[in-house]
């Protein structure tokens, strides 16, 4: 059995790399690390999310911790967002930007205690998030503030759909059932769960990147393989199946999530990322980027200047793919950032960049697949919406 | 692991090609290819009547992650194509030695082809 972080070149296992395996996956490298791209048909895993549940190993996913008296007003110093006005028990979206507005990374934080978050980078920007922020505390004289990168030491399993609570709960003392039932969306509780070897402390946190109901449990890697189990054996009467990174690309696309590397990367910036709200201009004090991202807003970047993230729906069969060049008239508007075949809705799917004046909901678009354009129409995103 | 049909022949680019004793060849795609490839969602396939070229692109596959170059491993001109592959794309995945042949060739040349045991070895598959 792994506990550790085994490093095989630059390719990084998981806790759980064996379990998979025996699973059957096929593997594939992302963000440094070998992760289960799939384990049998990835459609029947897009669709067990969105019918019953998947189970999902994201521990590839950086843990920051930041604590410290001033922990809150550093993260205002460091990320574009209010973090010191987080409840406890609640968590936010934000992004780590540099001073010239471009996005380092995407974020969820987590605010687990008064004086105490927790920092969510993906996988592949781990380490320049941890370094980055190391740098930015230097810059704010953060005395009062501790830095603790646990993602070598810590693993992320994800239980997603309609199913998820129903499985969770059975992980719980009867006596928590109400901690799991009425957590909200964006917050976490730190609980202890149940498993056969004995009781393993774990954060809880109603979070997810499929665009329905689930759950994100963090654990330490030497309680990761015993929760995996304890949640597939919980899974049984409810139609989980583990799903990989293929179907959780699909749903994050379907439920118009940006993934860092496509729609998100140095050279855009949140407005034109149609990220503007998670930017707190208005918040006290200095942050990184805030001059940057000032004059960005006030030249209209996303609404009247430049390119905007938008959703394109295919009108044939055939998808637009990233890189791929949009047109309009025969001239060059914009890129396709991701793009496929809708499992849920039948029909191609795509996200892309477009030059603002042809980004209104409605208008048609070509885009140029491998030599032969097809018809698109620009249309609001998300693809996909649950029915609560 | 992927099965090998052992009566089919192989090309490098994972095509299977099936002859009768006249010059015609059923043409499709092997069971490793599909296992790659994922789930299939659409095909671009010559035009009956068409001619194609060893070697050289003929179409398309597409599945829900990517898009793949389709080879003729024979030339020749185009007899049929399989439009209830077209029409269900997923018959490639579920039967790729078999409902999910591609399309027929009225064979002038072959392009190299592998035995069966030779592409097996060569790719880890199970005749």
């Amino acid at each position: 059995m792994t506990t550790e972080t085994t490093i095989t070149g630059t390719e990084k296992r998981t806790a759980l790399y064996d379990q998979h395996a025996a699973l059957g996956a096929s593997f594939t490298d992302f963000g440094g690390w070998q992760m289960p791209l799939k384990y049998g048909s990835e459609l029947a895993e897009h669709r067990a999310v969105r019918e019953t549940a998947g189970l999902f190993d994201l521990s590839h996913m950086g843990e920051v911790f930041v604590s410290g008296s001033d922990a809150g007003a550093f993260l205002d110093y460091a990320l574009v967002g209010k973090l010191s006005a987080v409840a406890v028990g609640k968590a936010k979206y934000s992004l780590i930007c540099a001073e010239d507005g471009g996005i380092i990374d995407d974020l969820i934080v987590y605010r687990v205690a008064e004086e105490d978050y927790l920092v969510v980078p993906n996988a592949g920007n781990a380490a320049t998030v941890a370094a980055e922020l190391e740098a930015r505390r230097g810059q704010f004289g953060g005395e009062a503030v501790s830095l603790r990168d646990a993602s070598a030491a810590t693993s992320l399993i994800a239980v997603q759909g309609p199913n998820a609570q129903e499985i969770v709960l059975q992980l719980f003392p009867a006596e928590h059932a109400e901690a799991v039932t009425g957590l909200k969306y964006y917050a976490a509780v730190e609980l202890e769960a149940q498993l056969e070897a004995g009781s393993i402390p774990v954060l809880l946190a109603r979070t997810g990147y499929t665009g329905e109901d689930g759950f994100e449990l963090f654990v330490d890697n030497q309680d990761a393989s015993g929760l995996w189990a304890a949640i597939g054996a919980a899974g049984e009467e409810h139609d989980l199946i583990p799903c990989g990174l293929a179907a959780r690309d699909s749903l994050r696309l379907e439920a118009g999530m940006p993934l860092y590397g496509n729609e998100l990367s140095r050279m855009s910036n949140p407005y034109a990322a149609g990220l503007g709200a998670v930017v707190a201009l208005s918040k006290e004090g200095d942050f990184v980027g805030r001059a940057a991202l000032t004059a960005l807003k006030e030249a209209g970047a996303g609404t009247s200047a430049g390119c905007r993230l938008v959703g394109l729906k295919g009108t044939g069969r055939r998808s637009a793919r990233g890189h791929y060049p949009v047109l309009k008239g025969g001239q060059l508007v914009g890129e396709i950032t991701s793009g496929q075949p809708s499992p849920t809705l039948g029909y191609p799917v795509a996200m892309a960049y477009v030059e603002v004046e042809h980004s209104e909901n409605g208008t048609t678009l070509d885009v140029d697949l491998r030599g032969r354009t097809e018809t698109f129409e620009v249309v609001a995103l998300p693809f996909y919406k649950r029915q609560k | 692991m992927a099965k090998i049909a052992p009566e089919c022949r192989y090309s490098e680019e994972h095509e299977w090609v099936a002859t009768r004793s006249d010059s015609m060849a059923w043409v499709g795609v092997s069971a490793v290819a599909t296992d790659a490839l994922g789930e299939i969602v659409y095909l671009d396939l010559p035009e009956a009547g068409s001619e194609v070229t060893a070697g050289s692109t003929c179409g398309e596959i597409e599945s829900t992650k990517s898009v793949s170059d389709l080879y003729s491993p024979v030339s020749g001109t185009v007899v049929e194509v399989n439009q209830e592959a077209i029409d269900n794309p997923a018959l490639v995945n579920e039967d790729p030695y078999g409902a999910g042949w591609l399309f027929t060739v009225e064979v002038t040349s072959e392009g190299p082809l592998l035995s069966a045991e030779e592409y097996a070895s060569k790719n880890g598959g199970e005749l």
